[in-house]
């Protein structure tokens, strides 16, 4: 197996990997940086986020208002030391993209513009139209094109993590046009590979989202944090999960059952007028919307489909101009997938999985507890998302803690890595890497079908741990991962091809998402409680005595991952109840 | 929901066994909202394991999933199968290297708009601390057309002079140029002349608009391509005119 030397190695090109790649560049021109992807960057998923990225920039706004918001969206789950940082930061790193020539939309002065946004007490949103993840992926895809010591593999995926003694040494990643592996050997590695909405059925992740570099990290003993967390988006579009953005209800779009009836005033956040308002009705927090969602589906108050039960989202008074304005690709989406105008139709819509909030444990320096190995983006678990992201807080993070990361790998780097560590060991590793992937081109005799397989785990998680779990459904769905796993053992590959062999790539990205799935599950059982996307019908209440804590689901090579706990950071928001709509006043 | 059969006619060429490339026929029962990267999808789950492809977004804006369908370039996740007849055809994107079935080899677009330095130039980069720089809508409205691309090439597979002459800059890559010359925060354009206007392709670039047509996001690249020639004309002649002038 070749290796190929660098200083860090970065894995995933999407905003976090790219932010994280130019801070590099630009901290240290010296060091050799392999930015390594298994889609050319500007795939990846970031491209599809819509509505915007929040940060502080209005004077009818302030910082404690974001960190406000923040800490009580993620239902105070969030550590705060983190959130304040990420707060400061936004709206530098704001600038800093709209120096680099991200479009965003402007006021009549000249003046960057902003949008309302669920959960938020003040517009604080920057947006470029509705496709705000699109142009902030090319512009910084389109940067990094001007640093020469920024070395792009693009479509090589990455398979392990190498590490010894606890010290990161490189990754082991297949370059897929030629199927040959290759050893990335790199004093430090950033993991930006996002998140893991394909291991459900209905999300609006695309494809490539399949947890691999969470899985990755998880397999050679780091923790994933906080897994349990999943955020339901309230609108998707029946079918294909497409999003639907909260930009829509922030521009005033207003959501109603059958009856046409405003529903979510029913779910402490009413009253429904004024609207638009902050922080009320359909600018409630996005878990809040989605549990709404589902106590009306079971009072038989939503609408019937072929794709399940959907609510309508009404944007028609916003009209014409303003929708083509603001919303564009909204009302190309809705009429090309749904044959909705939204123009004269309201839009059928239902909750979809869109983010993990939970993922690799790092610190506030995306350093993770492997010397040299670091997180960022949807992927890391900071945590400043606690038990539910805020909308528009994500594309904001990456960024702030892609450039952290970067900076923080610089250093690590250039400072010469770790201690030094057995060549032989590293070989070795490196080795064993190599020949898990070769083992699984080679298999013969294999039962079981990776697609089957796949339908399977992705059944299993809507059913145990959707909108709302219980113990009975957490365990079904951890027996069933279980199996899952052992069934993996006896898949094989009908692609005997070395060339873009996609037989082989879904293998493997089939392996990461029994690994984050089973975490997943695992985590979710144990934590007796319901706070923020995490519900439990057994367990209604939040229960701060017991579950103010960060959740730690641990690798085992046998059986369930080990689950600890540690402290949430808390430094001035002592944990409160989380008001919208009009108990605020 | 109606469902109908299609007989889906897929390129297929592994360049480790096969000397050229042949079409293999699956039979797919589609229902009536699917888009043909749902077929391809069922065959990959259902039929046949060893079809390569590329897709991820399925919403027409991450630009994977570009293919030739019945003759035409479309992204397959945004090509409705109601809207073909029984027979569909597919194939990988015209005029790049195809690497396996319906993967090709993007590498010469990838250089290409690497060559064009797509990025904001200016003289002194502004610290961060210094605000963000005042643009008006009416500025941003004069470019933000072209940085709609999603790079899905779909306008290099129509392009007819891309399809005869391959050192042709090409659409994308000359859309995305203009974009950040005429962006009001970059100073670069003198810098990409070099690239750009010297492309022998520009000039002979015909415009078919092929590669408007067949756009997803309505970026008219060819509009753009007509409107460097124009600004490369008049620099060049103000060169002799006002020596002086900034470019």
């Amino acid at each position: 197996m070749e290796t190929l030397t660098s200083d860090v190695a970065i894995v995933g090109a999407g905003g976090a990997g790219l932010r994280a790649a130019i801070a590099l560049a630009e901290s240290n021109p010296g060091l050799r940086i392999a930015l390594i992807s298994k889609v050319y960057p500007m795939r990846s998923h970031t491209v599809a986020a819509e509505g915007g990225a929040a940060g502080v920039i209005k004077d009818n706004d302030s910082f404690d208002n974001h960190f406000n918001d923040t800490v009580a969206g993620g239902d105070w789950l969030c550590d705060q030391d983190a959130v304040e940082f990420f707060i400061h930061e936004a709206p530098k790193e704001l600038t800093r993209i709209e120096h680099w020539g991200c479009p965003w939309s402007r006021q009549a002065d000249g003046h960057v513009a902003v949008r309302p946004f669920g959960g938020m007490k003040v517009e604080r949103t920057w947006y470029a139209a509705d496709k705000t993840g699109f142009h902030l992926l090319h512009t910084l895809f389109q940067t990094t094109l001007k640093y020469p010591s920024i070395k792009r593999y693009d479509e090589y995926f990455s398979t392990d993590i190498v590490a010894v003694d606890d010290a990161c040494q490189g990754v082991v990643a297949l370059e897929m046009r030629t199927g040959q592996l290759r050893f990335f050997r790199a004093k430090a590695v950033i993991i930006a590979t996002g998140g893991a909405g394909r291991i459900f059925p209905f999300t609006t992740n695309g494809a490539i989202k399949t947890g691999d570099g969470m899985a990755m990290a998880y397999r050679i003993g780091v923790p994933l944090k906080d897994m349990e967390f999943v955020q339901y988006h309230p609108t998707g579009l029946p079918g294909t999960g497409i999003l639907i953005t909260e930009g829509s209800r922030g521009e005033g779009g207003i959501l109603v059952n059958k009856d046409g009836y405003r529903y979510l005033q029913d779910y402490d956040l009413g009253p429904p007028d004024p609207w638009p308002r902050k922080k009320a009705m359909e600018l409630g927090p996005r878990d809040r919307l989605s549990q709404a969602f589902w106590h009306e589906q079971q009072k038989g108050r939503t609408i019937k489909t072929d794709y399940g039960d959907v609510v309508h989202l009404d944007l028609r008074h916003l009209g014409e101009a303003k929708i083509n304005e603001r919303l564009p690709m909204v009302r190309e989406l809705s009429k090309s997938y749904v044959g909705i105008d939204p123009v004269d139709a309201p839009i059928p819509v239902r909750p979809v999985v869109h983010y993990t909030m939970g993922g690799i444990d790092t610190d506030i320096n995306g350093a993770t507890r492997v010397g040299g190995l670091f997180a960022a983006g949807e992927c890391a678990c900071v945590s400043i998302n606690g038990a539910n992201r805020l909308g528009s807080n994500s594309l904001t993070e990456l960024l702030v803690f892609g450039a952290r990361a970067g900076r923080a790998a610089a250093e690590y780097a250039a400072a010469g890595g770790g201690a030094a560590v057995s060549e032989a060991l590293v070989t070795e590793q490196a080795e064993a890497a190599e020949n898990r992937v070769l083992a699984l081109f080679r298999r013969t005799n294999g039962i079981e079908d990776i697609a089957a397989l796949r339908r399977e785990l992705t059944a299993t998680m809507e059913a145990g741990a959707g909108i709302y779990r219980s113990e009975g459904s957490l365990q079904e769905a951890c027996a069933k991962m279980a199996e899952i796993r052992q069934r993996y053992a006896s898949i094989e590959l009908r692609d005997k091809s070395n060339v873009f062999n996609t037989d082989l790539t879904e293998a493997l990205e089939l392996k990461s998402m029994i690994d984050v799935a089973s975490a997943l599950a695992v985590s979710a059982y144990h934590r007796t409680e319901s706070r923020g996307s995490h519900q439990r019908l057994d367990y209604t209440d939040r229960d701060d005595e017991k579950f103010l804590k960060h959740s730690l689901a641990t690798y085992a090579a046998q059986g369930e991952p080990r689950i600890d706990y540690c402290d949430v950071v808390i430094t001035r928001s002592k944990p409160g109840d989380r008001v919208y709509g009009g108990k605020q006043e | 929901m109606r469902e109908t059969i299609h007989q889906l006619e897929v390129l297929r060429y592994d360049p480790e066994t096969d000397t050229a490339p042949h079409f293999q026929t699956y039979a797919v029962t589609c229902q009536e909202d699917w888009v043909v990267l749902d077929a391809i999808n069922y065959v990959k789950e259902n039929l046949d394991r060893t079809l390569s492809y590329r897709w991820s977004c399925h919403m027409a804006v991450c630009g994977s999933c570009g293919m030739v369908v019945n003759g035409e370039p479309v992204l397959s996740c945004h090509a409705f199968v109601r809207d073909y007849p029984e027979k569909i055809r597919v194939e990988p994107l015209a005029n790049f290297p195809i690497e396996r079935d319906l993967v090709v080899a993007i590498d010469d677009f990838v250089e290409k708009l690497t060559s064009v330095k797509p990025y904001i130039i200016s003289a002194e980069e502004r610290p961060v601390e210094s605000g963000e720089n005042l643009q008006s809508p009416e500025q941003l409205a004069v470019f933000k057309q072209y940085a709609d691309c999603i790079n899905c090439l779909l306008c290099y597979s129509a392009c007819p002079q891309y399809a005869l002459n391959d050192s042709f800059i090409g659409p994308a890559a000359l859309a995305l140029a203009h974009r950040y010359n005429l962006d009001s925060r970059d100073e670069g354009r003198s810098a990409r002349a070099d690239v750009v206007a010297s492309n022998p392709g520009i000039w002979e670039c015909s415009f078919v608009g092929a590669c408007s047509e067949v756009c997803p996001k309505d970026v008219d690249p060819a509009a753009a391509i007509q409107q460097t020639k124009i600004a490369s004309t008049v620099d060049y002649f103000m060169r002799f005119l006002m020596p002086w002038r900034k470019q």
